[in-house]
């Protein structure tokens, strides 16, 4: 995107001269041990931060949304299948799996979009199973049914469009989620790896310099704080505007 | 009584089913890690046949089908197998770190319902005053923190600038205080607006209206008939959130080098020390199985109007 002109510097210009300097006006929220620009280092960790969690949300949502609507709609075997699927996730804390698929996947942005999207998938399959089974028992589907309509077509042309509002919804709310997932992540040496600007590998690089150069450890966890509070608003208020009685 | 006793026993044993499964999903994963632990360890500096001996003595020349079972009948009898790295005995090294992972998490636990249960209590019965908002406005923020970072905060301000609390490791109670606050402050949010939403609910029930209309107090009223009512599902919660909060612990134990099991399963990450791993995971996976099971009974034995159906 277009962040690079704001700020005047790239964000992996190394001036070891400047290293370690307090913000000033010339770099705004200081420089880190290698002399590179933190503002212009936290504008472009925003970008890997929505890339990521963009990428996490698609591949949850693809997922999740396709086991939602497969147990909800045939259930039987289907849904308990799905569901003892969905229960094994849940049997494990989201971190730990996350550690434990980038381990054998390697450290990288996109593993960890890819291991985010593993462990969080089952939310929407939760909420897409149960606006699939009311709707299920609707006239309009088994009008559907009665003049002949395959099921496929009956999920895709019926259901997916009344399911749709819901999963933006969620899709909105879990883009936060993944977001810090991938700070944490990256905090841990799992992510990204230096030197890209990610805010969780800036916070973990700025943690050997706690005592002389505190912003380091600062600005990068405001910027995450920010991002997440802004689509938590907007997930919130899409909620209130389409769907007020959904539950998560 | 024999309806909760069979309702007990199917929750069990699916909770069996589940541990039995994510074991093998977990085995399934860790298979797919590229090249394996010996090589990893030898480098080019082993020789050939040294390695094959080697993975003949680990039993990583059999197939991946037979390594489970083999890993499965040792877990049964308390065997973890031993790390690649260290030799250590994985069994040893989880136990001798898993009370420093739990005693962290429940003091976080305690905390976060010590402050969220009150201040939600006051907000929902004070619904909509300046309290009940700013209470709310802070629940955003908080939420939207990542634990570690308000680890890193708090070492800031009270470790490096007041000097008031140790950096990191362990020495004794004091060096508890950061990495309980860093876990339990953004977990807050949620209780909070838990018992926020449940107080409301509660005061409009019919019951309070009685209780009122008999004159009790509006304090004995609030304690007896509200708050009790609106703690069944903060009970709950308390089982289902253990496990996400031994989770999400990991990268604060890291952040204060705390000598617990999310440390201990970090290096091992970063190390491929995959018996390690296979065995923190397992334990972690195990405990959530177990809290889950125990959160489920419990709300069925606290609020028999739902029977065992909290999550789906």
């Amino acid at each position: 995107m277009f962040v690079g002109s704001l700020s005047g510097y790239e964000f992996d210009t190394i001036d070891m001269a400047g290293k370690l300097k307090g913000p000033s006006r010339a770099n705004l929220l200081g420089t880190d041990h290698y002399g590179r620009d933190v503002f212009t280092r936290v504008l472009y960790g925003a970008r890997v931060a929505l890339k990521v969690g963009f990428m996490a949300v698609v591949i949850e949502g693809l997922i999740g949304v396709t086991f939602g609507l497969l147990a909800g709609y045939f259930g039987g075997f289907i849904e308990r299948a799905i569901l003892f699927v969905t229960d094994i996730t849940w049997a494990m804390p989201p971190m730990i799996l996350a550690m434990a698929i980038v381990t054998v996947m390697g450290p990288s942005v996109d593993n960890v979009a890819f291991s985010i999207a593993i462990v969080s998938w089952a939310q929407f399959t939760r909420i897409v199973r149960a606006k699939t089974m009311s709707l299920r028992e609707r006239p309009f589907i088994e009008a559907a049914k009665s003049i002949g309509e395959s099921d496929i077509s009956i999920i895709v042309r019926y259901i997916l469009p009344n399911v749709a509002p819901s999963v933006i919804v969620l899709a909105t709310l879990a883009f936060p989620t993944a977001i810090m997932s991938t700070t944490a992540l990256g905090f841990l040496g799992l992510g990204a790896q230096p030197p890209t600007p990610d805010w969780g590998v800036m916070l973990s690089e700025g943690l050997s310099y706690l005592d002389n150069a505190s912003w380091l450890s600062v600005f990068p966890g405001i910027a995450i704080v920010i991002l997440v509070v802004g689509f938590n608003f907007l997930g919130e208020g899409l909620r209130e505007l389409i769907d007020p009685r959904m539950k998560l | 009584m024999r309806d909760f006793a069979l309702f007990v026993a199917r929750r069990v044993l699916y909770g069996l089913l589940v541990i039995v499964a994510v074991s093998a999903v977990l085995f399934s994963i860790l298979q797919m890690m590229p090249g394996d632990a010996i090589e990893l360890l030898g480098g080019n500096r082993v020789s050939r046949a040294r390695i094959d001996a080697m993975r003949v003595a680990w039993g990583l020349d059999k197939p991946p089908a037979w390594q489970y079972f083999y890993w499965l009948r040792n877990l049964a009898g308390g065997n973890m197998g031993v790390s690649i790295l260290t030799s250590q005995d994985v069994a040893k090294m989880i136990s001798s770190r898993l009370p420093y992972t739990l005693g962290l998490t429940l003091c976080a636990l305690l905390v976060q319902y010590l402050i969220a249960i009150p201040i939600g209590l006051i907000a929902g019965v004070n619904k909509d005053s300046w309290f009940d908002r700013a209470s709310v406005q802070a629940t955003v923020i908080l939420r939207a923190m990542p634990n570690f970072w308000l680890g890193i905060l708090l070492m800031l301000l009270f470790s490096v600038k007041l000097r008031m609390f140790p950096i990191s490791g362990y020495s004794g109670a004091k060096s508890l205080v950061l990495p309980v606050l860093s876990i339990a402050l953004p977990y807050i949010a949620d209780t909070m607006r838990l018992t926020r939403a449940e107080v409301i609910e509660t005061m409009a029930e019919r019951h309070v209206t009685t209780a009122r209309a008999k004159g009790l107090s509006e304090r004995l009223i609030l304690l007896r008939h509200v708050l009790r009512n609106s703690l069944v599902p903060v009970t709950v919660m308390f089982f289902l959130a253990l496990p996400w909060l031994i989770g999400g612990s990991v990268v604060v134990e890291a952040v204060f080098s705390w000598p617990g099991m999310g440390r201990l399963l970090w290096r091992s990450v970063a190390q491929q020390d995959y018996p390690v791993i296979q065995g923190v995971v397992f334990v972690i996976t195990t405990l959530t199985v177990v809290c889950n099971t125990i959160g489920d009974v419990v709300l069925s034995l606290l609020d028999p109007r739902i029977k065992g159906a909290v999550r789906n």
